[in-house]
C-alpha cells in the first residue's frame, strides 16, 4: 500500500474536512479514536473500513478514500454510536453527509444502496408516503435482481403490509413542497 | 516466677470466623508461664485495651502476649496499653492470627491449631525478653537542601519559614534548576519565568536560608539530627562580595562561542558570566575551562574592565562544614541521552532534530530567538512539526521501561505553542498513549487537538534528511497504515533520568536507588518522601519523574518532614536495634560492610589481658542510624552482635516451642 504523506494530505485534505464538519455540524476533532463506536456497530462486520477509521479518515483529509468507501453506505443509522460515544461525535449524521459528498462526487462503492435511498425518496416525493409494492419493482428492475424477495410479496399482502395501490394522503402538495424547498437549499441537488 | 497474659482478639469476624479463639486462649492458659488468658472481640479498642490494664491489676501479670492482626497495624497501641498498665513496653509480644492465620486458611480445626502454635511461640519468646528503654539523640536545628531548583527552593522556603535555619547547596552558579528554561507550563500557560525567579528572589532573601550557588557536597558523616557537612565551594574568580552584578565584564570578554547549557545548547555564553540575566546570584563566575586568562595566562580583559576590581584568577575552591539535623534531596532529572541510543532518528547528525527543552528555548521569548520558532540548521520558520513522544521512555531495549510523566503534557503544550505561533502550520504528535492525568490536564490535551494538531498513533521508525526536509516515517496504527511526513522541524520528548552526579551524591549521603537511579523512598504509597536513612527526605524528580505541580507539592512535603525533625531538641531512638558484645567481638569488621544504614563503625577499646593493657578494635552501633534490620547479626561470624528484641535467644525459644 501506498505510504501517506501527512503534510501534503493535511493541506490537501482541509477543505474537505472542514465542509465535511459545516454540512454535518460534527467536530470530527473531538473524536479520541477510542473505538466504541465499531465495537457497537451492527453493521462492521460487513464494512471495509471500521465506523472510527472512517472518522479517522475524516481527521486527515483522506477524501477520496472515504468517499469511495464502503462503510458510509453500509451505515444503517442505528444511533447505537451516537447514543454511546463519550465524546458526542454524531457519526450517523456524518455517514450521512459523507454518502451526499460521494453520490455528488460519483464515487458511490455501494450502488444498489443509493438506488434505494432515490428510490425510497421518489416514492415518499410522488405519493406524500412510500408506495412500497411500486418501489421494490422498481428497485428489482433497476438493481436486476428481478426476482428478490418476490416470493415474499403475497404473504405481505395477505397480512396488509403492502398493498397494490398507493395510499393517499391529505395534501400530497405539501410533501412536494417540503422536497422542492429542500432542493432549491441544497442547490439543487438530487438528494 | 514470670507471669505472663495472654489476649486473643476475634477482630470481629476477621479472626473468629476462622479461628475458634476460645479454644486457642483456654489452650494458651496451658502453657508454661501463662498466669491469665482470655479472648475478646476487639482488643485494640478501648475496652480491649481496659482489659489488659485490669487483667495486670487483677493477676500481677509481668508480661503480655496479644494475638491479633499484623504488629504492622496495632504494635505501637498494644505497647502504650502495656506501659498504661504498668509494665515495661518491650516486655510484650504480639503474633499475628489474623493475616498470617484466618486470611489465608478456611479449615477451621487446622487454622485453630495454628493459631494456637504462634501464641505458644510468642509466649515461648516473652519469657526471655528484658526491659529496653528508649534512649535519646540530640538535634542540630539547621536543614540542608541539596538542589536548587524548583523542589529545592520550594524545600527551602518552607523549612526556613517554619523557623529553621537552612543551608542550600546548588553545582551551578545560579538556582532555579530547569524551571525558569522553560517557556509556559501547562495547563495554565503562565510563564514558567514569571512564577519561578520570584520565588529565586524569595530563597536569596530569606533572613533563615543561606545559599552556597556553585558548590558540590562532598561528605555526610553522622545521622538523623547530627550530620556534619563537607561542601566544596567551587572557585568562581570573581569575589561576589565586591562585585555588583553590572555585566560589563560579559560584554567584553572575547571568548563567546561557548555553548550556554541554560539554552539547551541553542545559544553560547562567554567565559565570565551568568546562566540568563534574572540568575540569582545575579553575579558571574568565570568558567576556568574556557578562560584564556586561566588556561593560557592571556587576556585579562575582565579584570581590567571590572569597575570595583571584583575578578580574583587565584580564587581557590574551599571546604565549608557544616552541622545539621536533617538532609532534603532535591537533585532533579536530566534528558534522556537519546543521540547515544537513537540511531533511527539520527543519532544527532540533523539539525534540525532537537528535543522538548531545546524547543522550550526556541519558544521562549528571553531564549536566543527571542520567542520565534526558527529551526537551528537555517534559521528559517519550520511550516510542518512532527513531535515524537516516549522518546527513551517506555522503552526498555534502548532506554528506560518506565514512563516519563510529564511529556504527554509539554508536548501537547509545544503543539499548542506551534499551532498558535506559527500560521499554516501542521503540527504532527506521533504518540502511543495520551497520558493526562492532573487537573485540567485532559482538558488542555482535548484544547490542543481542537487548535488543529494532529495526533497519529505509532512510534516513529525512521527519520533521514532529504534536501531540507526531515522526512519522517512512522504507523497510524488507528488507519493501520504507513504514513510519512515531509517535516521541517522534529522534535523529540526525551525520557526524565536522573540528574547526572545523583548516584554519587545518593552514596555520599548515604542512602540507596531503585533500579533506575532514581532515589529509592522508604514506601511508595505511605513513605513517598522519606529514604531508608532517617531524616534524610525526598523532593522532586530525583525520586521519579514529576511535572511542576507535584514536585512543589513534594517539596512543600519534605519540608514538613525535615521541619518535625527540627522541631525538638532531641529525639528518642527505638531501643530495638543491634547491640555488641565486645568479649566476643573479633573487630573482624564484616558488618560494617553489610550494614545498609551506615550504622555500624570499628572503635578502639582497651581492656586487661594476661596483666597487661591491650587495645584492640570492636564493632560499635551508632543508635541513631541502626534501623534494626538484623542483617548485622545473620553477619556475625562470632555470634557478637544480637538484635535487642528479637535476640538469637527469643528466636531459639519460638523454635523450640514449636519443634519440641
Amino acid at each position: 500500500m501506498k505510504t501517506i504523506e501527512l503534510s501534503s494530505v493535511l493541506t490537501a485534505g482541509k477543505a474537505f474536512t472542514a465542509k465535511v464538519e459545516a454540512d454535518s455540524k460534527v467536530n470530527v476533532r473531538s473524536c479520541y479514536q477510542c473505538g466504541k463506536c465499531s465495537a457497537g456497530c451492527p453493521a462492521a462486520y460487513a464494512m471495509d473500513y471500521a465506523p472510527h477509521q472512517v472518522i479517522r479518515m475524516v481527521q486527515l483529509g483522506l477524501e477520496d478514500r472515504v468517499l469511495s468507501s464502503h462503510a458510509i453506505w453500509l451505515c444503517a443509522s442505528c444511533e447505537n454510536c451516537i447514543t454511546r460515544c463519550p465524546r458526542d461525535v454524531d457519526l450517523p449524521a456524518l455517514m450521512d453527509t459523507l454518502r451526499r459528498a460521494a453520490y455528488k462526487k460519483g464515487t458511490v462503492a455501494e450502488k444498489n444502496v443509493a438506488l434505494f435511498n432515490n428510490l425510497f425518496l421518489q416514492s415518499v416525493e410522488t405519493y406524500g408516503r412510500p408506495h412500497e409494492m411500486s418501489m421494490m419493482m422498481r428497485y428489482n428492475m433497476k438493481s436486476g435482481q428481478l426476482m428478490k424477495d418476490v416470493f415474499r410479496g403475497p404473504e405481505l399482502m395477505k397480512r396488509g403490509k403492502m398493498s397494490l395501490r398507493p395510499e393517499k394522503i391529505r395534501d400530497n402538495g405539501a410533501v412536494r413542497r417540503i422536497f422542492g424547498r429542500v432542493r432549491a437549499s441544497s442547490g439543487g441537488e438530487q438528494l | 516466677m514470670k507471669r505472663v497474659g495472654v489476649f486473643v482478639c476475634h477482630c470481629g469476624s476477621n479472626i473468629a470466623a476462622v479461628v475458634d479463639c476460645e479454644r486457642v486462649a483456654k489452650e494458651a492458659a496451658k502453657f508454661p508461664g501463662v498466669a491469665f488468658s482470655i479472648d475478646n472481640k476487639y482488643m485494640c479498642s478501648d475496652p480491649g485495651q481496659d482489659l489488659i490494664k485490669k487483667a495486670v491489676e487483677e493477676h500481677h501479670l509481668d508480661r503480655i502476649v496479644v494475638a491479633s492482626c499484623t504488629p504492622r497495624m496495632h504494635e505501637p497501641v498494644f505497647r502504650r496499653a502495656t506501659e498504661n498498665a504498668g509494665i515495661n513496653p518491650y516486655l510484650f509480644a504480639m503474633t499475628n492470627i489474623r493475616e498470617h492465620v484466618s486470611w489465608i486458611h478456611t479449615d477451621r480445626e487446622k487454622a485453630t491449631e495454628k493459631a494456637i502454635d504462634l501464641v505458644r511461640m510468642a509466649v515461648a519468646k516473652v519469657l526471655h525478653t528484658v526491659p529496653l528503654e528508649k534512649s535519646s539523640i540530640p538535634i542540630t536545628k539547621r536543614a540542608l537542601v541539596i538542589g536548587g531548583g524548583i523542589a529545592g527552593m520550594q524545600a527551602a522556603l518552607d523549612i526556613a519559614d517554619n523557623g529553621n535555619p537552612v543551608v542550600l547547596v546548588e553545582r551551578e552558579p545560579t538556582i532555579g534548576g530547569k524551571m525558569p528554561m522553560l517557556d509556559k507550563t501547562f495547563p495554565s500557560l503562565d510563564c514558567s519565568a514569571c512564577i519561578c525567579t520570584p520565588k529565586m528572589a524569595s530563597t536569596d532573601q530569606h533572613p533563615n536560608i543561606t545559599i552556597y550557588t556553585h558548590s558540590e557536597v562532598e561528605r555526610v558523616d553522622g545521622y538523623i539530627g547530627n550530620f556534619q557537612v563537607t561542601i566544596r565551594q567551587k572557585a568562581k574568580y570573581v569575589d561576589h562580595k565586591i562585585c555588583t552584578g553590572c555585566g560589563l565584564c560579559e560584554t567584553k570578554c572575547p571568548n563567546k562561542k561557548i555553548p550556554n547549557s541554560f539554552e539547551a545548547g541553542m545559544g553560547n555564553r562567554t567565559a565570565i558570566y551568568k546562566a540568563f540575566p534574572q540568575a540569582v546570584p545575579n553575579k558571574p563566575i568565570i568558567d576556568a575551562a574556557n578562560c584564556r586568562k586561566l588556561t593560557k595566562d592571556k587576556c585579562g580583559v575582565c579584570a581590567k574592565v571590572c569597575p570595583t576590581g571584583a575578578i580574583k584568577y587565584d580564587d581557590q575552591d574551599e571546604l565549608i562544614t557544616i552541622d545539621v539535623g536533617a538532609i532534603v534531596m532535591a537533585t532533579g532529572y536530566d534528558l534522556f541521552p537519546w543521540k547515544e541510543a537513537y540511531g533511527e532518528y539520527g543519532y544527532g547528525k540533523y539539525p534540525d532534530v532537537i528535543t522538548g527543552l531545546q524547543f522550550e528555548r526556541l519558544v521562549n521569548a528571553s531564549g536566543p530567538t527571542s520567542g520565534h520558532i526558527l529551526r537551528p540548521s537555517d534559521g528559517k520558520e519550520p511550516k510542518t512539526i512532527v513531535f515524537i513522544k516516549c522518546v527513551g521512555s517506555r522503552d526498555d531495549v534502548k532506554g528506560k521501561a518506565y514512563c516519563s510523566r510529564t511529556c504527554c503534557m509539554y508536548t501537547a503544550k509545544h503543539a499548542h505553542q506551534a499551532v498558535d505561533k506559527i500560521e499554516d502550520s501542521h503540527v504532527i504528535v506521533f504518540y502511543m498513549d495520551v497520558r493526562t492525568a492532573g487537573k485540567g490536564y485532559e482538558e488542555f490535551y482535548q484544547r490542543t487537538v481542537e487548535d488543529g494538531v494532529h495526533y497519529v498513533r505509532g512510534r516513529v521508525s525512521k527519520i533521514y534528511q532529504l534536501g531540507d526536509k526531515l522526512i519522517v516515517r512512522g504507523e497510524d496504527t488507528l488507519l493501520g497504515e504507513a504514513v510519512q511526513v515531509n517535516a521541517d522541524l522534529v522534535v523529540l520528548a526525551t525520557a526524565m533520568v536522573p540528574s547526572a552526579g545523583s548516584g554519587e551524591i545518593a552514596h555520599i549521603v548515604g542512602f540507596s536507588t531503585d533500579k533506575d537511579g532514581f532515589y529509592q523512598e522508604a514506601h511508595p504509597k505511605l513513605r513517598p518522601l522519606e529514604t531508608f536513612t532517617a531524616g534524610v527526605f525526598l523532593a522532586g524528580a530525583c525520586q521519579g519523574p514529576k511535572d511542576i505541580p507535584d514536585t512543589a507539592a513534594q517539596g512543600s512535603g519534605a519540608a514538613a518532614k525535615a521541619s518535625a525533625v527540627l522541631s525538638n531538641r532531641s529525639m528518642e531512638t527505638d531501643p530495638l536495634i543491634s547491640q555488641v558484645n565486645d568479649a566476643v567481638c573479633a573487630g573482624c569488621g564484616v558488618c560494617v560492610g553489610i550494614c545498609p544504614y551506615r550504622a555500624i563503625e570499628l572503635k578502639e577499646i582497651t581492656q586487661r589481658a594476661g596483666g597487661k593493657t591491650i587495645a584492640r578494635r570492636v564493632a560499635s552501633i551508632n543508635s541513631g542510624l541502626c534501623q534494626g534490620c538484623g542483617a548485622c547479626v545473620a553477619a556475625c561470624r562470632s555470634g557478637a552482635l544480637d538484635l535487642k528484641g528479637f535476640t538469637n535467644q527469643q528466636i531459639m525459644a519460638e523454635v523450640d516451642a514449636l519443634c519440641l
